[in-house]
C-alpha cells in the first residue's frame, strides 16, 4: 500500500484515541519532566528488539491486547514482510510504576542494520537512554557493539536485558558475563525475559523507570529542538519528528529550521500513539511528539536540524547535525521512458521518508534519462528499489552500484566519481582513491580460515584478531568498499553457515590501482554496465559478466558478440548464438488459447527489453550481472 | 449474414485414456480401468446428444477422435459414439472421420468394427522406427509391432492413413531419423499423409523433471530440413509447418484449425470455436461425468444456461482485434500463408494498415514471403483453405484482384522460429 494512503488511514482512525479526556485530558496540560523517559532499543538483528517494543506497549496503556498486531512499530509492508525495522519509528505510552506514579515512555524504535546507522545516530541523539537487548543464546554480535558504542557516543544511559530466556539453548549467565567483559557495563541484574512469551516485561519496565534519566533542559529558554525523522502527508504536509532539548512549541509559534533557514507557522503539535498522530497543546522541553506546519517542500526538514523560534532563537544549534553521506551508488532508470516524471515525484516523495536518500538527475545512452541515486549501503539501495517498484508502480532498471571513487587529474583537480562513465581519460588521470572500510566480524573459531580466505580474495588488509571467548573471534579487516557492496554479506554468510555476524565503518580514501570495465554488445559499447574494478580483477569480473550475460540475452536473427574492454583492450568474449529455433509443438485438439498464451509471454518479454543498437537486452540483465557467484 | 446452410462444423472427440502415459506427454489422458472408461463413454456419448439441439443447421465435415489412445476403447463403443453422432448431427457424404490409434491396440475385429463405424481415416502414432529410440520415448511398442498394426489397418480397409513421426528425441542421430523416414515412406501400401514433429519438452512431464540428453540444435534443424527433402522427393508436400501429405490428402480437419472454421469439442478439456466464441470442456473428469450423467437426471434437462456454464470454460467472444491476431498466426502455419483479399473481406482493413511495417520489415529479413496467386509451394488445397467464417463480408470491394492474389508465408526460416514472427501479429 502507498505509505502515504496509510498514514492517511491512521490519522483517520486516531479519533476512539484522541478524543477521549479522561484518559488522556491530564496528560495534555504540562507534564512533569521527572515523569518522562525517552529511550530506544538497541540490539542485533533478530535479537528480539521489535518483540519486545511490542510488549512494552502492550503492557502499558495504550492499546488493549486485542488491539496489538504483532510488531506495531513496524508500519511499513516492506519492513514487515521482511521483519525487519527500516524506518525510526517512535510511540508514546503511560506507564503506572510499582511507586504508584505514572510515566511517560516515549519509545523511538531505531533500525537494526549497518546501512541505517545515520537513522540510528540521530534517534540516539533524541533519547536519554537505551535497552541493549542481547540474545540469550547467541550472546554479544557485531551489530551489538557497534549498536552499544554509538549510543555510549551519545552520551545515553544503557541498561542490557537477556532475551530470549525460554531457549533450550540459552546460557543467561555466560551472557552475562560476555556483556561485562566485551562492553563493559554492568549486567549482573538484567533482566531475564521472553519478549516473545511476555516474561519478564514488568521487570524491564522498572529498569526504565529506574535506570534512565528524565531528561533536562529548561522549558522557559528559547525552543531548541531536533528534527529525528519526518513523513510527508498531503493535508498536513511535512509532518517533523522531534524531541525540545530547551523551550516549548505550540500552536501558532513561528519557527526557522536552523541549517536550512526555512521558516513557518506551527498548525499543530502532538505525540505518537500507536501509528497515530495524537493533538496537545503544547510540546515542553523533555518532550517528544511532532509538529505540523504546512511545510511543502521536503528538503526544508532536513533531519538532524534543529527547530528554534524564529522571534527568540536560540543561541547555537544542537550538535551532531551532519549531511548524510551515500555510501553506494547507482543509475535508476524507469523502465519506460515516459514515467520519468513519475520516478522524480516518487523519489522526492521517499526522500521525505528517508533522509539518506540521494537523487540527481542523469542520462545513459543505453537507459535514457534517469536517476543517480545514493544509498546508505546495499540493502538501503534494495528496500528504495523495493518501495519503488512496490507503493509507486514502477518498473525500474538499476545499474550496476559504485561506491565514489576520488579521481586526481593531472591539472590538480580532484573529481568526486559516482558515475563509471564520467571517467576521464586514462592519460588525464594523475592517480584514483577508493573508500575502504574498517570491518569487524564476528565468527565461531572454526570459521576463521574460510572467512580469512574470503577477506583476502577481497582484498582485505588484515589487522588483527581478539578472541572473545574460548569459542569466538573478532576478525579485524580493512576491506576496500567496493567489494563488500555487491555480495560480501551473503559469502560471509555462507562460509560460517549463517553464523558470522559483520559491521563496518567508513576509514578514509586509499589509493588504488583501478580501472574501468567496459562491456560492448554487438560491438556497441553499454555505458549502464560498465564499472570501476582493480586491476587485478577486472579479467576476471570481465569473463564472469560476459558469461553471465550471455545468458540473460535472448537470441537474435544474428549473432552477438559480448565483450568486456579495459581501455580499449578486449579481454574477455563471449557469443550469443543466432536464433535457430522456435516453433510450437503440436497444437492439439485446437487449443488456440494456450498457443496464443505462450505468444503472448513471448510478446510480454519483449516488451521489458533495452533496445541497444539492434539488440534488445532485458531489463533484467542489467541487475543480475552484479550477481556474480563467488564459488 | 451467412446462409444457414453454409453453416461448416468439424467435430473433436477427446478420449482421454492410454495404456501408460509416455514421458514426453502433457496431453489430458491417463490410464483407467475398463469400467472408468465405459462410464466416460457413456457420458461422452450423453454429451454429444444434447449438445446437438445448437447445431442442427450446421453441416459436419470433419470428425477427429483423437486422445490419449481411442483405438483403447473397444471396437462397439466407437461404433456407438459415430452412431450417436450420426443420428444427431448431419455429416456431409465426403465428411473425413480420422481416429488415433497406437500400434499394440489395434486388433482385426476392432478395426473392423471401427470401419463399419464410419471412419474412413487412421492415424497411427509411430514416433520414430527405431525401437531404441520408442523405448527412450516411454513408448509401449515396437517397430514390428506398428508394422503389423499398419498392414492389419490396410487389410481391414482403410486406405487414408497417416504416420506421426517425432524428431529431435533422446539418442536420434541425422542418420536414424532418415531411416524412420524411409521405412515410414516405402511402408505398402504407402501412407497418405504423414506428421514429423520435433520433441518439445513441456513443463509437467517426465522429460521436464528429468531432462533426457537431446540431439544437438543443429543437428535437430538438420533433421527438420532433410525431412522436407526426403518427403517432397517421393510426393509429399508439407501443407503445414509439420505435416505432410500426398495430393489432396491433407488432413480437413487439422486445416480448419488454422483456418479458423467453426468446430466443436466433445470430452474432457476439448476446445470449442463457434461463430468467434473460443470455450472449452472441463478437465475435471468427476464433474464432466456428473454432469452429463447424474446431473441430467436430477436437473431434468439441460438449456438452462447456467448450468451449461458449470462444464463450458473459458468462454470469450473474439474481438476483432483478437480475430486478427488469430488469421494471421494460425494462418501463418499453413505453407500456403494468408491471403492478404480475405483479410481485408474479413475485417474490412489491410494487413499492412494493422500491422504497420511488420510484414515488410520480415519480408526484409527472410522470415516471410509475399506471394502471387494461390497456388503455394506445389500443395494444393482445394477448398479448404477457404470458408473462413468472418463476422462480416465487405461487398463491394471484391474488385481487388490485386490484393486477392497475394498470399504471405513464412520462409523456411520464418519456419523454424515462427514462434517469434507470430508473437509479432498479436495486437494487445
Amino acid at each position: 500500500m502507498n505509505i502515504v494512503l496509510k498514514y492517511e488511514r491512521l490519522l483517520r482512525l486516531r479519533r476512539p484515541y484522541a478524543h477521549t479526556p479522561e484518559r488522556y485530558g491530564k496528560y495534555m496540560a504540562g507534564i512533569e519532566q521527572s515523569k518522562i523517559r525517552n529511550f530506544c532499543i538497541v540490539a542485533h538483528i533478530d535479537h528480539g528488539k521489535s518483540t519486545l517494543a511490542d510488549r512494552i506497549i502492550e503492557k502499558t496503556g495504550l492499546l488493549t491486547s486485542r488491539e496489538m498486531q504483532d510488531q506495531v512499530l513496524d508500519n511499513m509492508e516492506l519492513e514487515r514482510e521482511r521483519g525487519i525495522t527500516i524506518k525510526a519509528q517512535t510511540v508514546r505510552t503511560i506507564y503506572k510504576a510499582r511507586d504508584g506514579e505514572e510515566y511517560v515512555f516515549n519509545l523511538i524504535d531505531t533500525p537494526g542494520h549497518v546501512d541505517f546507522n545515520y537513522e540510528v545516530s540521530r534517534s540516539l541523539a533524541a533519547c536519554d537512554g537505551a535497552i541493549l537487548v542481547v540474545d540469550a543464546a547467541q550472546g554479544i554480535e557485531a551489530q551489538t557493539l557497534a549498536n552499544v558504542y554509538l549510543a555510549l557516543d551519545h552520551d545515553l544511559e544503557v541498561f542490557p536485558v537477556i532475551n530470549k530466556i525460554d531457549l533450550p539453548s540459552a546460557e543467561p549467565e555466560r551472557v552475562k558475563n560476555e556483556i561485562e567483559d566485551v562492553i563493559g557495563i554492568e549486567a549482573q541484574d538484567a533482566p531475564l525475559i521472553s519478549a516473545k512469551n511476555g516474561i519478564g516485561i514488568e521487570e524491564v519496565l522498572e529498569a526504565i523507570v529506574t535506570k534512565i534519566p528524565a531528561p533536562g533542559g529548561r522549558s522557559d529558554a528559547p525552543l531548541k529542538a531536533l528534527i529525528f525523522d519526518s513523513l510527508y502527508d498531503s493535508y498536513k504536509g511535512v509532518i517533523v519528528f522531534c524531541r525540545i532539548m530547551e523551550g516549548s512549541v505550540k500552536k501558532g509559534t513561528s519557527i526557522r529550521m536552523m541549517a536550512t533557514g526555512a521558516k513557518a507557522d506551527v498548525v499543530e503539535v502532538g505525540y505518537f500513539g500507536a501509528g497515530q498522530f495524537i493533538p496537545c497543546e503544547e510540546l515542553s522541553a523533555g518532550m517528544v511528539g511532532y509538529i505540523t506546519a504546512s511545510i511543502k517542500n521536503v528538503k526544508d526538514t532536513a533531519v538532524g536540524d534543529t527547530v528554534t523560534d524564529a522571534d527568540n532563537p536560540c543561541d547555537e544549534p544542537l550538535p551532531g547535525y551532519k549531511k548524510v553521506n551515500s555510501m553506494v551508488y547507482c543509475g535508476v532508470y524507469p523502465a519506460d521512458g515516459a514515467k520519468y516524471p513519475d520516478l522524480r515525484d516518487a523519489l522526492e516523495k521517499l526522500q521525505l521518508n528517508d533522509a539518506s536518500l540521494r537523487y540527481e538527475p542523469e542520462t545513459s545512452i543505453a537507459l535514457g534519462f534517469g536517476f543517480r541515486c545514493g544509498f546508505l549501503g546495499l540493502l538501503h539501495l534494495e528496500i528504495i528499489q523495493e518501495r519503488l517498484e512496490r507503493e509507486y508502480n514502477l518498473d525500474l532498471v538499476t545499474t550496476a552500484p559504485g561506491v565514489i571513487y576520488k579521481v586526481h587529474r593531472t591539472d590538480g583537480e580532484v573529481i568526486e566519481l559516482t558515475n563509471p562513465s564520467n571517467l576521464p581519460d586514462p592519460s588525464q588521470i594523475e592517480y584514483m582513491e577508493e573508500p575502504v572500510v574498517s570491518a569487524e566480524i564476528m565468527v565461531t573459531t572454526e570459521f576463521i580460515g574460510p572467512i580469512m580466505e574470503l577477506c583476502q580474495t577481497r582484498r582485505g588488509k588484515y589487522l588483527g584478531m581478539e578472541y572473545i571467548e574460548g569459542t569466538r573471534a573478532l576478525l579485524k579487516y580493512e576491506l576496500p568498499l567496493n567489494e563488500i557492496i555487491y555480495d560480501f554479506f551473503d559469502a560471509l554468510k555462507s562460509r560460517s553457515r549463517g553464523y558470522a555476524s559483520f559491521d563496518y565503518e567508513l576509514k578514509g580514501y586509499e589509493l588504488s590501482e583501478l580501472v574501468k570495465l567496459d562491456i560492448l554488445i554487438n560491438k556497441e559499447e553499454v555505458d549502464a554496465l560498465s564499472f570501476i574494478v582493480h586491476k587485478d580483477s577486472a579479467y576476471d569480473r570481465g569473463r564472469r559478466m560476459c558469461e553471465k550475460l550471455k545468458d540473460e540475452i535472448p537470441r537474435h536473427l544474428f549473432e552477438i558478440p559480448i565483450q568486456a574492454a579495459v581501455g580499449g583492450k578486449i579481454i574477455a568474449r563471449e557469443t550469443v548464438k543466432a536464433m535457430r529455433k522456435d516453433v510450437l509443438a503440436k497444437c492439439y485438439g485446437g487449443d488456440i488459447t494456450r498457443k496464443k498464451k505462450l505468444l503472448e509471454k513471448q510478446k510480454e518479454g519483449k516488451k521489458r527489453m533495452r533496445q541497444i543498437g539492434s539488440v534488445e537486452i532485458p531489463q533484467k540483465a542489467f541487475m543480475s550481472v552484479l550477481k556474480l557467484d563467488d564459488d | 449474414m451467412k446462409k444457414e446452410a453454409d453453416k461448416k462444423l468439424g467435430i473433436y472427440i477427446h478420449i482421454p485414456f492410454c495404456i501408460r502415459k509416455c514421458l514426453y506427454c502433457d496431453f489430458l489422458s491417463v490410464p483407467a480401468g475398463v469400467d472408468e472408461q465405459a462410464r466416460y463413454a457413456q457420458a461422452l456419448c450423453r454429451e454429444i446428444e444434447t449438445e446437438s439441439r445448437c447445431y442442427s443447421d450446421y453441416e459436419v465435415e470433419s470428425v477427429y477422435l483423437g486422445g490419449g489412445t481411442p483405438s483403447l476403447f473397444p471396437g462397439e463403443w466407437i461404433e456407438r459414439i459415430m452412431d450417436v453422432l450420426r443420428r444427431h448431427y448431419r455429416l456431409s457424404a465426403a465428411c473425413e472421420i480420422s481416429m488415433e490409434a497406437n500400434p499394440g491396440t489395434l486388433t482385426w475385429d476392432k478395426l473392423k468394427a471401427i470401419k463399419a463405424g464410419g471412419v474412413n481415416r487412421l492415424s497411427i502414432g509411430l514416433q520414430s522406427a527405431n525401437d531404441r529410440e520408442l523405448s527412450a520415448l516411454g513408448r509401449i511398442h515396437t517397430w514390428k509391432d506398428f508394422l503389423h498394426s499398419y498392414e492389419l489397418a490396410a487389410q481391414a480397409g482403410f486406405g487414408n492413413l497417416n504416420v506421426d513421426l517425432m524428431s529431435g528425441i533422446p539418442g536420434q542421430t541425422l542418420g536414424s531419423w532418415e531411416e524412420s523416414l524411409n521405412r515410414v515412406r516405402l511402408l505398402s501400401p504407402h501412407p497418405k499423409h504423414i506428421s514429423a514433429y520435433s520433441l518439445i519438452i513441456e513443463e509437467g512431464t517426465p522429460f521436464f523433471e528429468n531432462r533426457p540428453e537431446l540431439p544437438e540444435e543443429d543437428t535437430e534443424r538438420e533433421m527438420y530440413k532433410i525431412t522436407r527433402d526426403i518427403l517432397s522427393d517421393c510426393g509429399y508436400g508439407r501443407y503445414e509447418i509439420s505435416n505432410y501429405a500426398l495430393p489432396g490428402y491433407e488432413c480437413r480437419h487439422n486445416i480448419s484449425y488454422w483456418r479458423r472454421k467453426n468446430y466443436l469439442g466433445f470430452g474432457i478439456g476439448a476446445a470449442s470455436l463457434i461463430e468467434n466464441v473460443r470455450f472449452r470442456n472441463s478437465s475435471d473428469r468427476q464433474a464432466y461425468e456428473a454432469f452429463y450423467l447424474d446431473g441430467f437426471q436430477k436437473i431434468g434437462g439441460f438449456g438452462t444456461k447456467p448450468v451449461w456454464d458449470s462444464v463450458k470454460e473459458e468462454k470469450q467472444l473474439l474481438s476483432i482485434e483478437e480475430q486478427m491476431e488469430e488469421f494471421l498466426f494460425l494462418g501463418l502455419r499453413l505453407s500456403q500463408g494468408v491471403n492478404v483479399g480475405e483479410f481485408f473481406r474479413c475485417f474490412g482493413r489491410r494487413i499492412d494498415e494493422v500491422y504497420p511495417g511488420i510484414v515488410d520489415d520480415f519480408c526484409q529479413k527472410g522470415l516471410l514471403q509475399r506471394r502471387k496467386s494461390g497456388k503455394s509451394l506445389g500443395t494444393p488445397e482445394g477448398g479448404s483453405a477457404r470458408g473462413i467464417a468472418p463476422a462480416f463480408v465487405f461487398d463491394g470491394q471484391e474488385g481487388d484482384r490485386e490484393a486477392e492474389e497475394e498470399w504471405i508465408s513464412l520462409t523456411d526460416y520464418g519456419v523454424d522460429i515462427s514462434n517469434y514472427v507470430m508473437a509479432e501479429f498479436l495486437l494487445s
